[in-house]
């Protein structure tokens, strides 16, 4: 009746998706997807609403069939099984708890499906584990949404899967709650050691979890590593643009020397490291995160080995407590952002005139034929 | 608001305010006096000791009609004929009705247009032309003798069954499709899904369509005397008796049955409000 | 990147349409709609449908039944019956008028000013409809007796004189009259007007009450031009559903009313019950009628399509 020996045993794998298609009529909602989540990896699938993350992960779990391409769990081909016959469950974004069932029984359901003796045990363990042990008999309809949420949780790891698939769990929260469970789930992932797959559209909350992280856009992954790897080293102005913020500025490449590259853009000469540099020749597009920039008024030395952009005006100072957010306008009219830590100093009004500065060593490269505002204008928090 | 007036502002009070802000709660309460009121005087009634063949005017109090509900001769018959034709075309009604509503909320099919039409039009049809047109077909296709049980029950299934379909459909629709995934998720087989799912969860909707259509069964007269040929239904015989005599009898089997429909209701909502009350102990 | 406060979740993306069932499961549907279907077409749509046929025979029962096409019958049951007919339709559109006049207010009072108690009220107000409604409509005999409380009171209040004026009482009377069938016919379809009506105003969010208020509405402005527009499926759906079957009622008429408000229903019982010439007449004005239903509920359809309907 079950999938075989996989479920409820931890022989385990890494989720291996590959050429993973799904097209609606005209529509491709999944492109050609390659993938894999390495077992006991906490991993989230972060992009705006329609770039495929949610279709993804249901064919992941069986609610969607692929049009083209393999799911693979370890060795086994879990492409062709039907979602209860997989060793692999979800948390569902509206938690879909069963309301004629309690607590309890909503989190025995699948032992229960599945057969297995002695339920007490394991489900006041799992209940303790997510702090709801007092609340084994309420109904759903008698709980808050963060007791719902766990509730969710703890019905889908009970049955201890190869993979657990959170379909944006925490999206009903309010910030304080949300913050309190990211750190909660990501401290229940370590314990258990299972496989997280957390698709969400709020990159804050990626980065915090996930070991790794794949952006999508448009069907297709974007880019694919460590938070701090593509947050550094953005891959395509879509990630530069999606993941935190950016300062993207057009150019061209004069020269590569050695471990330094030099570019033109908007008659100045930049530097930056060959590593960090995605194309050798021809257009680029030299960015920098608005952290790592420094304004200067021109009283202010510049260190010499800076790279510089004079002839900004400030056109917005906004004050957020850790930090100042200044936009300047350049002669070339484009606005870039920087954020000056507060360390005490004084604002810098709208309308001074100031030079941008910055260490080479933080200049990101990019391909220059992609479009430079490519993941800005995705309102990521508002609805569709 | 304006800076500060010259002045308390006045607060008009009075009959007059009291009146507009309360009309409509008036309005209500006079309609449903009006609603309720034939349900009083049946209660009341059925106390009475008519001067008389026809019970419609007070007379005296009397237990007489409460003790020997039976007394009158054909009318228990007549409700035993009406309660064994409201099961079998419940019964027949709520499972044809719950088929079809499933088949229009879960799936896709041609026509359905007209099966909506089709479903949509007993329920808004004159019941004298469904009556008749059915009579002539028992009439004319199986013949005269075959009026009865058979074909009365057969014409109430026909008009509840849109009753509830309408019902259950209303209550599947209402359900989070949600849940029927998240089961699959947890391993449960289609079946097993609908089994511990799907079906607690549209039960309620069924058993309400099922009232419903015994409800309807139990008090019809027009397709009923059309298709009943010789036999007689309990609002038959009470049709009768406005020829023959009214007696107090028939007050009292209505109140009967309206006290144990409220009955029914009280507890029902009485269960519910008792067991969400332990959950929150 | 600051993150602003959440209000709302984001929604899922777009919800794909359900995949097209392959194989077996096509036929499902069909399953489970047929017995049901079947049920109906068999006994509902082809006893219909053939009165058609019945309704241009010729021949009585003991002579048997020949068609005869003789689409005389028509012409000849409307000349005959139409004061019935016409009877039938104005008292259903008083009766429906007057259902709309009741119902409207009273669910808007439970949909709306009642809170928690709004599940008991609606049962209120169905219960006492699950008792026989030949008993409840012979009680009115009672209310409106001759010499009782209510009819004295409207004697004293001069409003049988008004009612007789207009012709819809005689004397002081108020049984066995116009008024009193299309009372009782009121009072026995108010259910059907105000469970629609309920369901529709209950879907209205109070809020859109606000918005109107805070955009200058007065009260009377507000329910005109929020509330009744969006209540319009309720009402539409509760005249639909108290116009149409009212048409053929009798049982008011019989019995409430007298040897002169006999209305078309009447006529048809007898036609197929107690006349034996009467089958071709009577299937002729039972088709009459099913046009009329089916010419209103294809126009309703037209406007609001059907998957309302039901």
């Amino acid at each position: 009746m079950t999938g075989g020996d996989i479920i409820g045993s931890h022989a385990g794998g890494d989720l291996r998706l590959t050429r993973l298609t799904k097209r609606f009529g005209g529509f491709t909602a999944v492109d050609d997807v390659e993938l894999t989540v390495g077992q006991g990896r906490f991993f989230a699938l972060l992009g705006a609403s329609g770039c495929g993350k949610t279709t993804t992960l249901r064919m992941v779990s069986g609610l969607e069939e692929p049009t083209q391409g393999q799911i693979f769990i370890g060795e086994q081909d879990i492409t062709d099984r039907k979602p209860h016959q997989r060793p692999v469950n979800t948390v569902f974004q509206n938690y879909a708890l069963f309301p004629h069932l309690d607590v309890f029984e909503n989190v025995a359901f699948g032992l229960r499906r599945r057969g297995v003796k002695g339920v007490r045990e394991p489900v006041q363990q799992m209940l303790e584990l997510v702090e709801l042990g007092q609340l084994a008999r309420r109904k759903p309809s008698q709980l808050s949404g963060g007791q719902q949420q766990r509730v969710a949780l703890a019905r889908a790891l009970i049955n201890q899967p190869q993979v657990l698939l959170l379909d944006e769990p925490l999206g009903a929260l309010d910030l304080k709650l949300r913050r309190q469970m990211q750190i909660e789930l990501k401290r229940i992932q370590t314990e258990v050691g299972l496989t997280f797959v957390h698709v969400t559209h709020d990159q804050e909350e990626a980065m915090t979890m996930a070991d790794t992280i794949a952006v999508m856009n448009a069907g297709k992954i974007e880019q694919l590593g460590s938070p701090a790897e593509l947050y550094e080293h953005p891959a395509t102005t879509f990630v530069a643009n999606f993941l935190g913020q950016s300062n993207l500025v057009s150019g061209t490449i004069k020269e590569v020397n050695g471990d330094v590259v030099a570019v033109s853009a908007q008659g100045r000469r930049l530097t930056m490291p060959t590593g960090g540099c995605r194309v050798t020749r021809g257009a680029v597009i030299v960015g920098v995160r608005p952290e790592k920039v420094h304004l200067a008024t021109d009283t202010d030395t510049v260190p010499a080995q800076h790279n510089v952009l004079p002839g900004g005006v400030i056109t917005d100072t906004s004050f957020i407590g850790v930090s100042t957010q200044y936009l300047v306008k350049m002669s070339w009219g484009e606005e870039l952002s920087v954020f000056e830590q507060n360390t005490g100093g004084q604002l810098l009004r709208p309308g001074t005139e100031v030079a941008l500065h910055w260490d080479p060593e933080q200049t990101f490269g990019l391909d220059g034929a992609q479009d430079i505002d490519a993941g800005a204008d995705v309102d990521t928090d508002a609805a569709t | 608001m304006t800076g500060m007036a010259s002045g308390p502002r006045v607060r008009r009070s009075g009959p007059l305010e009291w009146t507009r802000e309360h009309l409509l709660a008036f309005v209500a309460l006079l309609i449903f006096v009006f609603l309720l009121a034939p349900n009083v005087v049946m209660l009341v009634m059925s106390f009475n000791q008519p001067d008389g063949k026809y019970n419609y005017v007070w007379h005296q109090f009397s237990l007489n009609a409460w003790a020997h509900p039976c007394a009158v001769g054909g009318m228990c018959a007549s409700l035993g004929l009406s309660l064994e034709i409201g099961v079998v075309a419940t019964i027949g009604a709520t499972i044809l009705g719950t088929m079809v509503a499933f088949a229009v909320v879960r799936h896709r099919f041609r026509a359905r247009s007209a099966i909506n039409v089709l479903l949509f039009l007993p329920m808004a049809a004159p019941e004298v032309v469904m009556g008749a047109t059915l009579l002539t077909l028992f009439f004319n296709v199986v013949g005269p003798g075959s009026l009865g049980f058979w074909t009365i029950t057969i014409a109430h299934v026909m008009f509840s069954l849109s009753y509830v379909v309408v019902t259950v459909k209303s209550r599947l629709a209402g359900m989070d499709p949600t849940l029927e995934k998240a089961a699959a998720d947890l391993y449960a087989t289609p079946r097993q899904t609908f089994l511990k799912v799907t079906l607690p969860l549209v039960a309620p909707g069924i058993a309400a369509a099922a009232l419903l259509a015994f409800a309807l069964s139990i008090d019809d007269y027009i397709i009923t005397v059309l298709t009943a040929g010789t036999a007689e239904t309990f609002p038959m015989f009470v049709w009768g008796s406005v020829q023959r005599a009214v007696p107090p009898q028939i007050d009292v089997i209505g109140s009967m049955i309206l006290l144990i429909t409220m009955a029914g209701v009280a507890v029902s909502l009485g269960l519910g409000r008792f067991r969400a009350g332990r959950q929150r102990g | 990147m600051s993150a602003p406060v959440r209000s709302a979740p984001a929604p899922e993306t777009a919800e794909p349409p359900p995949p097209a069932p392959r194989g077996r499961r096509k036929l499902l549907p069909y399953l489970l709609l047929l017995p049901g279907v079947a049920w109906l077409v068999l006994f509902f749509l082809v006893p219909i449908l053939s009165s058609v046929s019945g309704s241009i025979q010729t021949g009585s029962l003991d002579t048997g039944y020949t068609l005869a096409w003789r689409w005389a019958n028509y012409s000849d049951a409307l000349s005959q019956y139409w004061p019935q007919l016409e009877r039938s339709l104005i008292y259903s559109l008083l009766c429906t008028a007057g259902c709309l006049i009741l119902a409207y207010p009273l669910s808007y009072f439970i949909a709306f000013k009642t809170g928690k108690w709004k599940n008991l009220l609606m049962a209120l107000v169905i219960v006492p409809s699950f008792t026989s409604f030949l008993i409840r409509t012979i009680a009115w005999k009672t209310i409106l007796a001759d010499n009782g409380t209510v009819v004295s009171v409207l004697n004293d209040l001069h409003i049988t004189n008004l009612l007789a004026a207009v012709g819809l009482t005689q004397g002081d009377h108020v049984l066995a009259s116009p008024a009193a069938v299309v009372c009782g016919m009121i009072y026995n379809f108010l259910p059907f007007a105000v469970l629609p009506l309920y369901t529709s105003l209950e879907k209205i969010d109070p809020r859109l009450h606000e918005a109107g208020r805070d955009l200058y509405c007065s009260a009377y402005q507000t329910w005109r031009r929020v509330t009744l527009p969006l209540s319009m499926p309720g009402v539409v759906g509760g005249t639909l559903l108290t116009f149409i079957p009212s048409v053929g009622d009798y049982i008011n008429a019989q019995l409430l009313g007298n040897t002169n408000t006999t209305v078309i229903g009447q006529k048809i019982e007898d036609l197929f019950l107690r006349n034996q010439f009467g089958y071709p007449t009577g299937s002729a004005i039972s088709v009459v009628l099913m046009v009329a239903v089916l010419v209103i509920v294809l126009t309703y359809i037209r406007k609001a399509g059907t998957e309302d309907l039901l």
